[in-house]
């Protein structure tokens, strides 16, 4: 509350100081604002950055890191009563002191004794610290503003470059953000390997990565069989790969061809009627695919299956027919299916946006030159959309083996080492969830093995990347 | 079906001519392209009026006018290109050796192997300079063997006058050359099927003056094997290459005759406007 109010008076400050920066300018200039090196506006903002920005930046620090900086103070001095506490309880302690301090939880927690005593007394400490630190920031702020204000009001003059030093501001905020954004990418990273080290150091990687058994249930009690567990990666990135192999057997050609006959066949009424629909398809949120997998596919599959085995019944294949009649609605079928069906807008809205791309004139070349319209499409036109439509490719497979939810609603949960698309099979993605969903503490190798698939997700993700855009460099090279 | 192997026409090494810098001797007499009374509509709005035309063969024909008045139009008609725009409806007659190309019974596809078009910006295919020139043998199966496409991809390249410059890179990609180059491979590729007609729609305006002079110089030797209709928005364009020439105005023809006497003579006053510089 406090930080929104100094805030807005912040701002209403900096207007203050845009209104006298510009008089002053002007002034100077005499009144005659063509004298001035920059627009009057520029000078004004000027100084309305001098006096905002610094001390906005001052109160965001105070609201990030004031907590830190209360908890150390705090917990500075810890008396020996609670030193004698375990650790974690000393922390909770201090939390209940705080809470009490700001008003979250009452007064009356159970403490008793020279423990209570010693709470009540870290209760007023942590009122004392709180408001030292608020309204040290507040007038540490108000001063900034100031000063910042008087600093930049005297050089304004009429030969100021105004103009630069704002841009210069403008270019360091745009700095500012970008490094902003790549500093988040490289947090994220930094914690993924640090976690996966962490978990790494139980589990080696040579066993993570080339194990074929994946049974990350961990035994309560020592004694139990199988108290390790087993962290073979291997039938998570088979089953991923499976379903992605299939998703892409039905997303590559009917995508694809979908947009050649939109971009090239279809007369126009046609295509306007198509595209909005495809790029509602493409709107439809994964988990309602996932009702669909489950509930309709998954069942027909089965039905279907059944029905063939029954019919081989008796016949040359026993072994085949029974298998067949055993099949459940769960599958890496239906899974890879209806992910295909996913992502076939997906491949055909960006196919079809790149097929358009390719200039008339090479259509109107080759038409030129006595060709039909499907010689013109095949020699022509994909092959000069070739690099566009790999990438878009590369894309609908990161997309497939990012996916979860369709997975988990119909390929089943059991991580099995298998190519039978009949089988039930889990991914990458599908683990993850299922890992870290729940009640999990932290710190055991079951939980900490998530991170250790997210990094291997991540590089071969990045691998895939890095070879697409080699690939499609060198057709650049080749066709530009 | 397209004309014989074009080995025949290939054979003889061309000698090139004094490239004459005045006025070309004048048109030979047999009519290539015959138009009556050519309409062309893009929905409702008119394009083409009337258009009555003879294009003799084995000179060049130039057309000029303002831009907009029909020029590219008309070109189109001839190897039936407007085909491809589907809002665009053609009446009137053209016969090529007699023959209507509007007819139901003839197929574009083969009209078009018959007639080569050249456009305005150079727009070879994605694919190396080999494969640029065999595109058209390969399409219509003119070539039996590996060793016939070489030579007739050869052959169409020297024709063109290319051949030296990209002898030993056949096999890098034909978007790595210049705008000239470009537009010089573009003209392989068209002569490789052996065309009897050659339609070049402003094909110097996109290259600077010196691959223009290339160009032109060309387009003056290829005159002896093809039927050449250009369109040019240069004056000076059309004075050096063509030996006749047909003036556009308003999606009409306004008047056609010899190039000589159209620039020393103009019969109707907007021609004369227009080649003096009053209008365009
Ligand atoms: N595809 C098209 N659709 C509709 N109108 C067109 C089309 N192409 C050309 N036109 C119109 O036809 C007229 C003649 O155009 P064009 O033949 O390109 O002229 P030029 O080549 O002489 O500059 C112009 O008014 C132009 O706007
Ligand atoms: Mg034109």
């Amino acid at each position: 509350m406090l930080i929104w109010l100094s805030l807005l008076f912040l701002a209403l400050f900096s207007s203050v100081a845009f209104m006298l920066g510009r008089g002053r300018a002007v002034k100077t200039a005499g009144g005659v604002a063509r004298v001035l090196h920059s627009l009057p506006g520029y000078y004004g903002t000027y100084a309305a950055l001098w006096a905002g920005v610094p001390a906005a930046l001052l109160l965001l620090l105070g609201a990030m890191f004031g907590g830190r900086v209360e908890d150390a103070m705090l917990q500075a001095q810890r008396p020996a009563v609670v030193r004698a506490l375990a650790v974690d309880r000393q922390a909770v302690f201090f939390s209940d002191a705080q809470a009490i301090a700001s008003g979250i939880a009452p007064s009356e927690i159970a403490y008793e004794g020279e423990l209570k005593a010693a709470l009540d007394i870290k209760v007023a400490e942590a009122q004392r610290v709180d408001a030292l630190i608020r309204y040290s920031v507040l007038a540490l702020a108000g001063v900034l503003a100031l000063a910042g204000f008087l600093l930049a009001f005297p050089r304004l003059s009429a030969d100021f470059r105004a103009r630069n030093r704002v841009e210069g501001w403008v270019g360091g905020l745009l700095l500012t953000c970008s490094i902003a954004a790549v500093l988040t990418t490289v947090g994220i990273l930094m914690s993924l390997v640090w976690e996966s080290w962490r978990f790494f150091q139980t589990v080696s990687p040579i066993s993570f990565l080339l194990g074929t058994e994946w049974n990350p249930q961990i035994a309560m009690r020592a004694d139990q069989v199988a108290a390790t567990g087993a962290f073979g990666a291997v039938p998570l990135f088979a089953g991923t790969f499976l379903i992605m192999l299939i998703a892409m057997a039905v997303a590559a050609p009917v995508g694809l061809y979908s947009a050649i006959y939109l971009s090239e066949y279809a007369s126009r009424p046609v295509r306007a009627t198509i595209k909005p629909l495809l790029e509602i398809l493409a709107g439809v949120p994964t988990v309602v695919y996932g009702f669909f997998a489950a509930l309709t596919v998954g069942p027909l599959f089965r039905a279907f299956f059944n029905g063939i085995g029954a019919a081989m019944a008796g016949g040359p294949f026993p072994g085949v027919a029974d298998y067949l009649m055993q099949v459940q609605n769960q599958m890496a079928l239906v899974a890879g299916v209806v992910m295909g069906i996913m992502l076939i807008p997906f491949v055909s809205s960006l196919s079809d946006d790149i097929i358009n791309a390719v200039p008339q004139t090479l259509r109107d070349g080759s038409y030129a030159m006595g060709a039909t319209k499907s010689e013109t499409v095949k020699r022509v036109v994909l092959p000069a959309a070739l690099p566009g439509i790999m990438a878009a490719m590369l894309l609908a497979v990161s997309r497939a083996v990012g996916e979860t939810m369709i997975v988990t609603m119909a390929a089943g949960l059991q991580a099995k080492l298998t190519a039978n698309p009949l089988d039930t099979v889990t991914t990458v993605t599908v683990q993850i969830v299922t890992l870290l969903t729940g009640d999990q503490e932290f710190d055991s190798a079951k939980t900490l093995s998530a991170f250790g698939l997210g990094l291997t997700l991540f590089v071969v993700t990045l691998g895939l990347n890095i070879i697409a855009l080699r690939i499609v460099q060198k057709y650049r090279e080749q066709y530009d | 079906m397209p004309p014989a192997s074009p080995d025949d026409s290939v054979s003889a090494p061309k000698i090139k001519t004094a490239a004459p810098r005045s006025y070309a001797p004048a048109a030979s007499s047999e009519i290539k392209i015959h138009a009556k009374d050519v309409n062309v509509f893009y929905g409702d709005k008119q394009a083409l009026f009337d258009v009555n035309i003879d294009i003799p063969a084995k000179s060049v024909t130039a057309f000029i006018g303002p831009s907009g008045c029909g020029k590219s139009t008309f070109l189109r008609c001839i190897n039936r290109m407007n085909d491809t725009i589907p809002t665009a409806k053609v009446s009137g007659v053209i016969e090529i050796d007699g023959q209507d190309v509007n007819l139901k019974s003839v197929d574009p596809v083969v009209l078009r192997s018959r007639v080569g078009m050249v456009f305005q910006k150079p727009n070879p295919f994605p694919k190396t300079i080999f494969e640029n020139v065999a595109y058209g043998p390969r399409i219509h199966g003119l070539a039996t063997g590996k060793a016939e496409l070489e030579a007739i991809v050869e052959s169409s390249l020297k024709k063109a006058g290319l051949w030296n410059e990209v002898a030993d890179r056949l096999h890098q990609p034909g978007t790595g050359l210049s705008g000239g180059q470009q537009q010089r491979l573009v003209i392989a590729r068209a002569i490789a099927v052996g065309p009897e007609v050659i339609l070049m729609d402003e094909p110097c305006s996109a290259l600077d003056p010196i691959a223009t002079a290339r160009i032109e110089e060309l387009i003056d030797e290829l005159r002896s094997q093809f039927c050449i209709v250009i369109v040019t928005h240069s004056m000076a364009q059309a004075a050096r290459v063509s030996q006749k020439t047909a003036f556009f105005h308003l999606g009409k023809l306004v008047e056609s005759g010899s190039t000589e006497d159209m620039f020393t003579n103009p019969r109707d006053t907007r021609t004369q406007d227009y080649i003096t510089g009053r209008f365009g």
